[in-house]
């Protein structure tokens, strides 16, 4: 089973000018916070995703810092003043280096 | 004659190594994900902070103080029993303008007595409309969450604490 990636955002496709959308998204990942013990009696260092950037039409829109807490799987939304059409692109990076990015589209009318 | 049978056993050795490179090169690459990668903080997270042990010293790191006025602008939304520590919901929502002028800027989310009190921290933009997130968190027993927000003039303030019962601990994974 795939422990990590698979990055989704699910958000609206269509919007009215000036209403505000929410951001829903989803990425596989262990979030393993380095300091429980698992069956073999073993700490597995931290592994988990630390930083979130989310950006419209490229220009930042938010950005999220996350530590060890943050539930595995991690979902996160937020929302969005639907101003221009565009795309939407979130990136994760986690502690060990690797990265994971998606789009979506948004029109505006 | 001798010559090319020399050579051809460099050959075969050449390419048996050369093929067993290629095994365990392909391995590597299936099992990058669960190969134990060198830990690698990611330039600009603010590992200081995060790694806070106490609530007090997360928030000195964070914002500076531990004295924060309770605003009900900030509005914590988690449920009030846990079933699972390991995955409690929790949204914010702050009630303040979102203008280039006048913007709630960045969001700190704590929990009370984890190990590592600074659970998630943003960082909005007007252009969000409203500061806004959800996520879920771990809590690794029945706790009390502190939410605290920033705006751009460098303005401070907390959410009311709001305590969630935990049945299961969710430390765990």
């Amino acid at each position: 089973m795939e422990q990590f990636g698979g990055p989704m955002i699910r958000m609206p496709s269509h919007a009215k000018k000036g209403s505000v959308i929410e951001i829903r998204s989803l990425i596989i990942d262990p979030m393993i916070t380095g300091l429980v013990k698992n069956k073999a009696g073993v700490i597995p260092r931290a592994d988990f995703i630390q930083s979130v950037t989310v950006t419209f039409n490229d220009k930042v829109l938010t950005t999220a810092e996350w530590g060890t807490a943050i539930s595995a799987n991690p979902y996160l939304a937020i929302k969005m003043r639907a101003e221009a059409s565009g795309t939407l692109k979130m990136t994760w990076r986690d502690n060990r280096g690797r990265h994971w990015s998606t789009k979506a589209k948004l029109t505006v009318r | 004659m001798s010559n090319d049978i020399n050579k051809r056993r460099e050959f075969l050795m050449a390419s048996l190594k050369m093929g067993a490179g290629l095994v365990v090169g392909s391995l590597g690459v299936l099992g990058a994900r669960r190969a134990d990668a060198a830990i690698k903080n990611v330039p600009g997270w603010p590992a200081e902070t995060f790694g806070q042990k106490a609530l007090n010293a997360a928030m000195e790191s964070a914002l500076g103080t531990t004295h924060v006025p309770v605003s009900t602008k900030i509005r914590v939304s988690a449920p009030t029993i846990a079933e699972n520590g390991g995955a409690v919901p929790v949204s914010v929502v702050v009630d303040w303008p979102m203008t280039e002028a006048d913007y709630i800027e960045s969001v700190y989310l704590f929990v009370e007595h984890n190990p590592l009190p600074l659970t998630s921290e943003y960082h909005f933009t007007p252009a969000n409309g409203v500061a806004y997130f959800a996520e879920r968190i771990k809590m690794a027993k029945t706790d009390r969450i502190r939410v605290i927000a920033k705006t751009n003039k460098g303005k401070l303030m907390a959410a009311a604490p709001r305590e969630v019962k935990v049945t299961i601990g969710g430390c765990g994974g």
